[in-house]
């Protein structure tokens, strides 16, 4: 399922390393940069590439908040939920998100634009509430920021390589 | 007297500081003498120990001390890692720090690097900071292509360079063994020592891990002298500055740089804008979710390692939480074991289950369904969780044990109104 060029690409990052598996995560985060998650077929290409058997890659997939292992949507928000953004609101931030965009508090909305899901602290306690949605942060969130954020990202496609 | 500013001497509002702007205010001059002037490494370490550098991660561990470790007649190669995981709730001075002047870090690195013949540092990053590695990789290059890293460092011989490792997130990652396994691609479970990384670390070669902010401050330390940096301390005992990095209940949080051993009361009145209007201070978590509640009694406690110490509390990270009058502490201490129970990476038993055991207790007192005798199980919980394999479980026990200590009355209130006092919801 991997094209040509990523897994041309994804070698050699891999020989660039001192041993092969200590690029197993940024195979993954590259992968999904393409494909959103890691499929089981998608753990098999990537586990041969790092010369590993499928389930030691899946013992680090499991592991890690940022590998997906079941679809998500194009963009995944992560709200944090650790001390300082519990206390400024995190539940009213889920919420907002999960009404206004009709995204299920662990789910993806049906359209597949976004997953909501929690995170444990980003460290952006100076910006509390914050949230992470592809690896950029968001902090400092009102309803109505949240609002320009999400809607921006619903109508451009250039914050994500489209697939 | 004026802030002496070290590590963030060269801070612009929403913008890092070049190559340039670095070695105008003296970057490089330290890894120009002691490197390109071959000066022995061991008078590297002999210059940060002296100075009292203690590691800025959370243990405090002497600098110098740890490089020492590595022993004379180890093989090679011999491997750095800088620790920018940072994932204790409350902490992001380092990420402030790498916003700030990341070659401060770099040159860091790089002399740190030569005090034990390491041959390659590994900086080892959350993926939350994205746009910090972005920044690192970029300025790598630019250190690279002025002959500061890479082969043959200005000509002396010795040669290191430095990659970026991209973690894919849990807060075991910051602990020095499991991120040891994190960077072989193996699943990040602490090991326990001995041998120390010291000796074995990555792939069985001796690894020096260290803080991001220790190692900032050692190129400050070698271009300016030892005794130097102990006088820019407020305490006799202490040394140089902190990142104090303050959330919660205050006007401007944020990250500021100040003397070690500056006073509670004047890092929150004077330089995080005081208490939120209509707030008062109930308590704190002074370094970080894994050290004890910090209450008014000791608002003036100079922030140091020993003078918390001397309280019975921890530096950590200086990542200070405040919480006002408003604030129910079973709440918050709630959402704290969560994060752990959470974040136990599940290889020992008294960690994976004894911490969502705690967290199931404070919910049901939080929530009214409390019961007297769970005070009691509460408080052998966390002497129970002392059993386990690594330091993550007895970390955690500390804001419930000191939750007991000083706010039994708070609790006991939860107890016998059968819900918050506060109207506090903890959430599931």
């Amino acid at each position: 399922m991997l094209s040509e060029e990523l897994k041309q690409e994804l070698r050699k990052m891999i020989a660039d390393a001192e041993s092969s598996r200590e690029k197993a995560v940024d195979v993954m985060l590259d992968i999904q940069e393409h494909h959103l998650w890691m499929s089981d077929e998608a753990m098999e290409e990537a586990a041969e590439l790092l010369g590993m058997s499928p389930l030691e890659l899946d013992e680090l997939a499991t592991f890690y908040d940022f590998i997906y292992r079941s679809p998500v949507g194009k963009y995944v928000i992560h709200v944090c939920d650790s001390a300082m953004c519990w206390l400024e609101g995190h539940q009213r931030v889920m919420d907002h998100i999960s009404t206004s965009f009709n995204v299920p508090i662990g789910g993806t909305s049906p359209d597949g634009l976004f997953t909501l899901l929690p995170v444990c602290c980003i460290g952006y306690c100076d910006r509390a509430p914050a949230m992470v949605i592809n690896r950029r942060v968001y902090g400092k969130l009102t309803p109505e920021k949240i609002d320009r954020i999400l809607g921006r990202l619903a109508r451009d496609n250039e914050f994500h390589p489209p697939e | 007297m004026a802030q002496p500013l070290v590590l963030f001497k060269n801070r612009h509002p929403n913008r890092v500081a070049t190559l340039d702007e670095y070695r105008q205010s003296g970057g490089y001059a330290a890894l120009e003498r002691f490197i390109g002037g071959k000066i022995d490494p061991g008078e590297v370490v002999r210059l940060i120990d002296e100075s009292g550098l203690r590691g800025r991660g959370g243990a405090g561990f002497p600098a110098g001390k740890k490089w020492e470790a590595v022993p004379k007649n180890a093989p090679f190669p011999r491997y750095l890692v800088a620790n920018a995981d940072e994932m204790e709730p409350g902490t992001f001075k380092d990420r402030i720090l790498l916003h700030t002047d990341p070659h401060c870090v770099i040159e860091g690195m790089i002399l740190a690097g030569y005090a034990f013949s390491a041959t390659k540092g590994f900086f080892f990053i959350r993926p939350s900071y994205d746009s910090s590695a972005a920044i690192m990789e970029r300025e790598l290059e630019i250190a690279r292509q002025s002959g500061f890293l890479g082969k043959s460092i200005l000509g002396s011989g010795y040669s290191f360079d430095i990659v970026v490792h991209r973690s894919g997130g849990r807060y075991i990652c910051g602990e020095a063994t499991a991120l040891l396994n994190a960077i072989m691609g193996k699943r990040p479970n602490p090991i326990k020592p001995p041998p120390y990384p010291t000796e074995k670390g990555l792939w069985d070669r001796p690894t020096v891990v260290n803080n991001v902010e220790t190692l900032a401050c050692v190129p400050h330390i070698l271009r300016n002298g030892p005794q130097w940096f102990k006088d820019l301390s407020l305490t006799s005992k202490g040394a140089g500055t902190k990142l104090f990095c303050v959330s919660g209940k205050v006007n401007s949080p944020g990250a500021e740089e100040l003397p070690m051993g500056t006073p509670l009361r004047e890092i929150i009145e004077k330089h995080f804008g005081g208490m939120l209007p209509g707030s008062e201070f109930k308590a704190c978590l002074p370094g970080g979710a894994s050290t004890r509640f910090l209450t008014s009694e000791h608002y003036d406690v100079p922030m140091d390692f020993d003078d918390l110490k001397a309280i019975g509390n921890r530096l950590g990270t200086a990542a200070i939480m405040i919480f006002d009058q408003k604030t129910c502490l079973v709440a918050t201490t709630h959402n704290l074991m969560k994060f752990f129970a959470r974040e136990s990476c599940g290889w020992c038993t008294p960690c994976r289950e004894g911490l969502p055991y705690m967290r199931e207790l404070l919910w049901l007192i939080e929530n009214g369904e409390g019961k007297e005798e769970y005070i009691d199980t509460l408080r052998s919980m966390c002497k129970q969780v002392w059993n386990s394999y690594c330091a993550l479980a007895p970390g955690a026990a500390e804001p419930v044990a000191s939750l007991l200590e000083f706010f039994e009355d708070e609790v006991r209130e939860h107890i016998r109104l059968k819900g918050c006092p506060f109207n506090a919801k903890a959430g599931n």
